[in-house]
């Protein structure tokens, strides 16, 4: 056995390996066989570790110290300066004003972080069972199995408080127990929902790719709960590494016995098995998943029968989303008491979520349910790139809505962001500053239903498509006046009458925004008139001449050559010809282009 | 053309040999069409009408599965697939303009493929690369943080 004096924990999550992380390791391979020290050096290439805006971001310890936008160029440095004279290299720490942050937990990113389902991500090997088993892996499995029956299980779930994170904050148990008690039938299934179809989320292609083990052990903890002996999960095609993770996962724990014939030589039995999905939206809908597991279209069934009484090939199926199973080892290992501790009144434990958009530390992180999306955006996410000015944040994905700053205190848990409009979703947040148009973002959405609508049910495929014609209709200056209402009874109708939650949902962005920003949905059809100047049929682009020094750079980079003017008489944009693509505006050494709100007179007579 | 019709009945040989290995498995249409694009680069209804027969079911329902997923293609595809990222992240951080860049650049819009056949562009929901947005992936290379023209063309070149 070799003495490693060093662990060296690499951030292989989706955002570090793009950003190089894999080089990185390359490069310490080479570096550490140069000065015949490999064997001293451990080197771990863990899941995300969050902080994905830093990436490549890398660990070190005994110290635990912490490296963050690391290039193959400072390996050498590293391994030189630190594991070789024991000098931490200051110039790769974290900056925070004019704090020197040498240690990962004094990161400020991780201050109001409470993990849980991520527990171990970005601190063990993915790859290896050892590591989790080392942390404690499995041993809630072996607990149930060995000290508790199935009802006993399910009560410590219920006791919990947990409830389904993938988006509505179904309480966990409920199905769970009535599968359980559905004893005539034999054949039951569990299905762990890896659809993470939201744009904007990436929680559980981090958890299953960060520690596969954690959700396949949560997965037989509930099916030995409701009596199921075969699994599936269902992952997205897009997350190919998450797909060889589980793989893999699934033979280690074959290997090793913790999962087949008699699990612990107990009567428990369970095999599972992953299906990939094939680019549907709707398929992370439970019903249209099973229906995709069973080789057909994605397409909804009416509910009633759950799948509880009626799923996978007709039998008792309980679908669960992967952080919700993944919860479920740490409340069997922590006790139900220490779970329900954390959160508010009726939304217990923690949330994972996306952070993204337009703010400073974009990634992956977990907090306390309640806590107030103040302390979330600024305290966790680090405020707004830039400093730039707040306006909203988007959760719960193309079925959730936007919120603005009078919600900044808003706790975030499954009632309040209800009330307000929004909702948990699976955990996407984006955050957006004062330069989004919001009806543009809202026509994002409902172009995306458009588009993944498995078009079954008319409400959603007719409807969906008639708001979006009139927010194009708005958004291009042909707004009528009456066209928020249309949009709003349109909207109501449609989340009455659609057969499932894509349709149901689907109307949620647009009519959270014309809650909090019906002005701005005004001024583009009265005014004709886009504030942010994202709407390129409502602005236009003008030379202030004062700042314009007349370099031609601009005239020789437009498209259409609708730029003229000379040396002395500064340039002009011709509106007419004008398509706006934004070129002299990028390549303008003085900044003399600007961008106006509004359409220009002279394009008017186009 | 010999060669090409032979090479055209290997690359059947091989799927029926998939349809073999996976037809005891329960429902394994999607797998099976999944490995059948792999090995023909794309769906046609030949292909369809192949699996059709040899999985006993019939060809419309293929059609159907075939059409409704979006990874599935019915058309020939580039030798790299360049999907960018339209989830909401990379909208905000300026999807559009990237689309538009890269449209320049390949000289080709969405869901087409360039005259060499070298790449195909598609749109894809979300590749959960949220914090580097805005984003594109050509095969499982993921690249992120595409603000500049000179940032798609160095990218492209890598390929060509």
């Amino acid at each position: 056995m070799s003495l490693k004096r060093i662990d060296l924990l690499i951030c292989c999550g989706s955002g570090c390996v793009s950003a190089g992380a894999l080089k990185i390791k390359e490069r310490f391979d080479e570096v550490l066989a140069e000065n015949n020290i490999e064997k001293e050096v451990n080197i771990i290439e863990t899941g995300c570790m969050g902080p994905c805006d830093y990436g490549p971001v890398m660990v070190i310890y005994p110290e635990g110290i912490f490296y963050q936008k690391v290039t193959p160029e400072d390996v050498e440095e590293i391994v030189n300066e630190h594991f070789l004279k024991g000098r931490a290299v200051t110039r790769l720490m974290l900056q925070d004003k004019d704090k020197t942050i040498r240690m990962q937990k004094d990161v400020p990113f991780y201050h109001k972080q409470v993990k849980v389902a991520l527990e171990n991500c970005g601190y063990i090997d993915p790859d290896s069972l050892d590591e989790y088993i080392a942390t404690g892996g499995y041993e809630a499995l072996g607990k149930v199995l060995l000290e508790m029956s199935p009802q006993e299980t399910i009560d410590i779930i219920k006791e919990s408080g947990l409830r389904g994170r993938g988006g509505g904050g179904f309480p966990s148990h409920i199905k769970l127990q009535m599968v359980h008690d559905n004893k005539d039938e034999k054949v039951k299934y569990i299905i762990c929902n890896g659809d993470e179809g939201d744009p904007g989320a990436f929680m559980d292609r981090s958890l299953l790719e960060g520690d596969p083990h954690r959700i396949l052990e949560g997965m037989m903890i509930a099916a030995y709960c409701m009596g199921a002996s075969e699994g599936f999960f269902y992952i997205r095609a897009e997350y190919p590494l998450a797909i060889t993770r589980i793989k893999q996962a699934i033979e280690q724990a074959k290997e090793l016995g913790l999962m087949g014939e008699n699990v612990f030589g107990t009567d428990f039995c369970f095999d599972a098995e992953v299906r990939t999905g094939a680019g549907a939206f709707v398929c992370g809908e439970e019903m249209a998943l099973i229906s995709s597991i069973e080789g057909e279209r994605g397409n909804p069934t009416p509910k009633p029968p759950y799948p509880a009484v009626q799923g996978l090939w007709g039998k008792p199926t309980v679908v669960n989303n992967v952080e919700t199973l993944g919860n479920i080892p740490s409340i069997i290992n922590r006790g139900a008491e220490w779970f329900a501790a954390m959160g508010t009144e009726k939304s217990k434990g923690t949330k994972v979520f996306a952070l993204t958009g337009d703010i400073r530390n974009t990634g992956l992180v977990e907090v306390p349910m309640g806590i107030t999306l103040r302390e979330l955006i600024y305290d966790v996410g680090g405020g707004i790139i830039d400093d730039k000015p707040f306006k909203a944040v988007q959760l719960g994905g193309p079925s959730g809505g936007c919120l603005t700053v009078e919600h900044l205190d808003t706790p975030v848990d499954y009632e309040n962001l209800k009330a307000h409009g929004a909702m948990m979703g699976s955990g996407g947040i984006i955050v957006m500053n004062e330069e989004k148009c919001m009806v543009n973002v809202a026509k994002f959405f409902i172009d995306f239903c458009v588009e993944e609508s498995c078009g079954k049910c008319s409400p959603c495929r007719i409807g969906l498509k008639q708001m979006l014609e009139i927010l194009e209709r708005i958004t291009s200056g042909q707004g009528k006046e009456g066209d928020i209402d249309e949009l709003l009874r349109l909207g109501e109708s449609i989340s009455k009458l659609s057969l499932c939650g894509l349709g149901q949902t689907a109307p949620n962005p647009v009519l959270s925004t014309i809650r909090y920003f019906r002005d701005e949905y005004e001024t583009h059809i009265k005014e004709q008139k886009c504030n942010t100047k994202v709407c390129l049929d409502l602005m236009h682009y003008e030379i202030d001449k004062d700042k314009c020094i007349g370099c031609s750079i601009c005239a020789s980079k437009c498209p259409t050559n609708c730029i003229s003017g000379s040396r002395e008489d500064k340039y002009t944009i011709h509106q007419i010809d004008c398509i706006k693509c934004g070129n002299c505006f990028d390549v303008c050494p003085t900044k003399a282009i600007e961008k106006i709100p509004g359409i220009h007179p002279e394009a008017l007579k186009r | 053309m010999a060669s090409i019709a032979q090479n055209k009945n290997r690359l059947y040989d091989r799927l029926a040999e998939v349809i073999e290995e996976k037809k005891d498995l329960r429902n394994p249409l999607i797998e099976i069409l999944r490995i059948a694009q792999d090995i023909f680069g794309y769906l046609p209804i030949e292909v369809q009408e192949f699996i059709a027969e040899k999985m006993d079911m019939p060809a419309s329902k293929i059609y159907g599965v075939v059409t409704f997923y979006n990874f599935f293609s019915m058309t020939p595809r580039g030798k790299y697939t360049l999907n960018v990222c339209t989830g909401t992240a990379c909208f905000v951080k300026g999807a559009p303009r990237l689309i538009q860049m890269l449209s320049d650049e390949l000289g080709v819009g969405m869901g087409e493929t360039t005259e060499d056949g070298l790449f195909t562009m598609s749109a894809v929901r979300c590749v959960g690369a949220c914090s580097l947005a805005p984003v594109f992936v050509i095969g499982e290379d993921t690249f992120g943080r595409i603000d500049t023209v000179d940032k798609v063309k160095e990218i492209i070149k890598r390929y060509e």
